[in-house]
């Protein structure tokens, strides 16, 4: 965790169920623990439990307790934060089972970025984390959120999230799933309900041996003109991977993209791409491309014809994979990303 | 000294036999034009040189500066000073023309010229773009040699490097090939050799070489005058040629060879 001013705006951590830091250097921005926030702000009843439901299957009833913790992280009306918040969930008890509630809120005219890392102890091989994540993007917000998972080979993860964005309002979400994790099974929703406003959500995921990731996304096209892109990148090195995507086009002028591209490292393991397109209005523009192959050998053979050995081809092409070079990503995020990759390169190529 | 040698080669591709009996002796300074025509074997002789492992070698060996490199990987033949340049290039997905640029320059030891190369091909557009991605046909043999300027190899070969290029490319690929070649340079001074693959012969409008070789039916038919062999073949058909060759064997020698130069011990 960073915890220079220079590099980040805000920090929040909570360890197993107990908050241990939240701090915030600007004032544009307020970080809180979701029990402090919900006391301090009696009209946050309206946002808890509104974009999830509480009762849609035993995760959200298991994290639907008293003990519940999380954060609050809200960008001010207007507010322009370049510099991330960190917040970050820490799994360190073996076998605990750490359930969370988050509610993000970019105010209107506001941008924000939040890079959310979730980890366990290492050492720390079982456990679970369920956590319910609301995003409200308000009016002309803008609300970049990057999640990069690092679990370990027994955790369970049960992420439960959804999005709202009003008019002009637009949702970056970039997923990066790294390490081994017992399984990781989210299907977070992004409902775009104002005129002209924007989700785009990226995935590179990497699924290593006794791995099951069960991923995807849903955006629900309800705002006139407003638009959707789902890409993903996932490579099998003996996991399983679904890669799942479902926009669905609810009235005129939408457009909605989605790419699922899967990479086989391995004769274990397997990936199944799922995309859906749904449209409910006559003038929608939806379209979908899923590919899923191995690494073409004269690509390979290419690089060695300019003196790369093949490790260093391979290598250099599974990079080359893994790269979304997402749009208007700050630079902050992208080394964190690059630093990830550069991690799981090794073992990858191996 | 000799630069490359083949002995006695033989070459199958999926089992089948594609080339035999190839014996080829390039030396230090020399550049081969390379005939043929179309499935006689070209791309397949030069891609067992540079290893491609879908080229298996049933036979023979592969000399380069002296060494046995017959099983060798393409990256060590490459880093001992072979370079290669296709005539169809794979695009290669997510990996940056700059990025390759760089690898090449420093196998190279020519990290300082990369900017200068990129500006003399006219790539400077190009480079930060996945390598062949969306490439003219042009652009694409421009990437080649500019690649192949930074790995500065020895021994260089080059499959149709003028195939599906306009007029005004065919002249900077010439320019290029003739640095990459050192054919600028007095004869006695070149260190560089190599191979150019040219179905038509245009290129040699541009570049010169030393010799021409006629590769037909798997076997080398004809070695001697590349320009003589270029007319010959325009008269009478590459058979007509090789069977020329074969009956007056110095019709198509150099006037001023007193060496030995490339030489083919299978003529029948």
């Amino acid at each position: 965790m960073e915890l220079d001013p220079k590099s980040r705006t805000a920090s929040f951590l909570q360890i197993d169920q107990d908050v241990k830091l939240s701090s915030t250097i600007s004032k544009d921005v307020e970080v809180l623990g979701i029990k402090k926030a919900l006391k301090k702000y009696e009209w946050l009843k309206d946002y808890i439990w509104k974009l999830v439901d509480r009762n849609k299957d035993e995760y959200t009833k298991f994290a639907d307790s008293e003990d519940v913790n999380g954060y609050f992280i809200r960008a001010l009306p207007g507010a322009k934060v370049d510099v991330p918040v960190e917040a970050c969930l820490y799994l360190k008890t073996k076998g605990w089972k750490q359930k969370v509630h988050n509610i993000i809120i970019a105010e209107e005219g506001s941008e924000l970025n939040i890079i959310s890392g979730c980890a366990s102890h290492p050492g720390v091989t079982s456990g679970m984390h369920v956590g319910i994540s609301e995003f409200y993007v308000k009016k002309n917000a803008k609300l970049t959120f990057t999640m990069i998972h690092s679990w370990d080979s027994d955790i369970e993860v049960r992420p439960r999230s959804a999005t709202r964005v009003e008019e002009n309002g637009v949702f970056i979400s970039n997923y990066i799933l790294m390490n081994p994790v017992k399984i990781v099974q989210a299907y977070p929703a992004a409902f775009l309900e104002g005129k002209n406003s924007k989700a785009i959500f990226s995935s590179v995921i990497v699924a290593l041996e006794k791995t099951i990731a069960d991923l995807g996304s849903k955006v629900v096209l309800i705002g006139e003109n407003s638009g959707a892109e789902i890409i993903s990148r996932t490579i099998s090195k003996g996991g399983d991977v679904i890669a799942r995507g479902h926009i669905s086009g609810n009235s005129p002028g939408v457009k909605g993209h989605l790419e699922c591209r899967g990479l086989m490292l391995s004769e274990e393991g397997s990936i199944y791409a799922i995309p859906e397109l749904e449209a409910k209005y006559p003038n929608v523009d939806l379209s979908h491309e899923a590919a899923i192959g191995k690494i073409a050998e004269e690509e390979i053979f290419y690089l060695m014809a300019r003196g790369l050995t093949k490790d260093e081809a391979t290598a250099a092409i599974i990079r080359g994979f893994m790269d979304l070079d997402i749009k208007g990503l700050p630079e902050a995020l992208k080394r964190e990303i690059d630093k990830a990759i550069s991690m799981v390169e090794k073992e990858i190529t191996a | 000294m000799d630069v490359l040698r083949a002995i006695n080669l033989g070459i199958s591709v999926n089992g089948k036999k594609v080339l035999e009996n190839i014996n080829i002796y390039i030396q230090k300074g020399q550049t081969i034009a390379l005939f043929g025509p179309n499935g006689s074997g070209k791309s397949s002789l030069i891609s067992s040189i540079i290893g491609n492992p879908k080229y298996r070698v049933y036979d023979g060996r592969i000399l380069f500066k002296g060494e046995d490199i017959t099983t060798l990987p393409t990256d060590e033949r490459v880093r001992k000073g072979l370079g290669i340049g296709f005539q169809t290039p794979p695009k290669v997905s997510g990996v940056k023309l700059r990025d390759v640029l760089q690898y090449c320059a420093k196998i190279g030891k020519r990290e300082e010229k990369i900017e200068d190369y990129i500006d003399f091909l006219n790539m400077g557009g190009l480079v930060e773009r996945n390598v062949n991605d969306g490439f003219s046909g042009g652009e694409v043999k421009r990437s080649e040699l500019l690649q192949l300027l930074l790995l500065n190899p020895d021994f260089v070969m080059l499959d149709e490097p003028d195939s599906g290029v306009d007029l005004e490319n065919i002249a900077l690929i010439g320019e290029a090939m003739r640095e990459l070649l050192e054919r600028d340079k007095p004869a006695e001074e070149r260190t560089k050799s190599g191979l150019i693959i040219t179905h038509t012969g245009n290129i040699l409008k541009y570049v010169d070489a030393d010799y021409g070789m006629i590769l037909h039916k798997g076997r080398i038919g004809c070695i001697g005058n590349p320009y003589t062999i270029l007319e010959s073949i325009s008269k009478d058909g590459y058979e007509g040629c090789v069977r020329k060759c074969l009956k007056y064997p110095d019709l198509m020698q150099n006037q001023n060879q007193n060496q030995t130069q490339g030489q083919s011990q299978n003529r029948k």
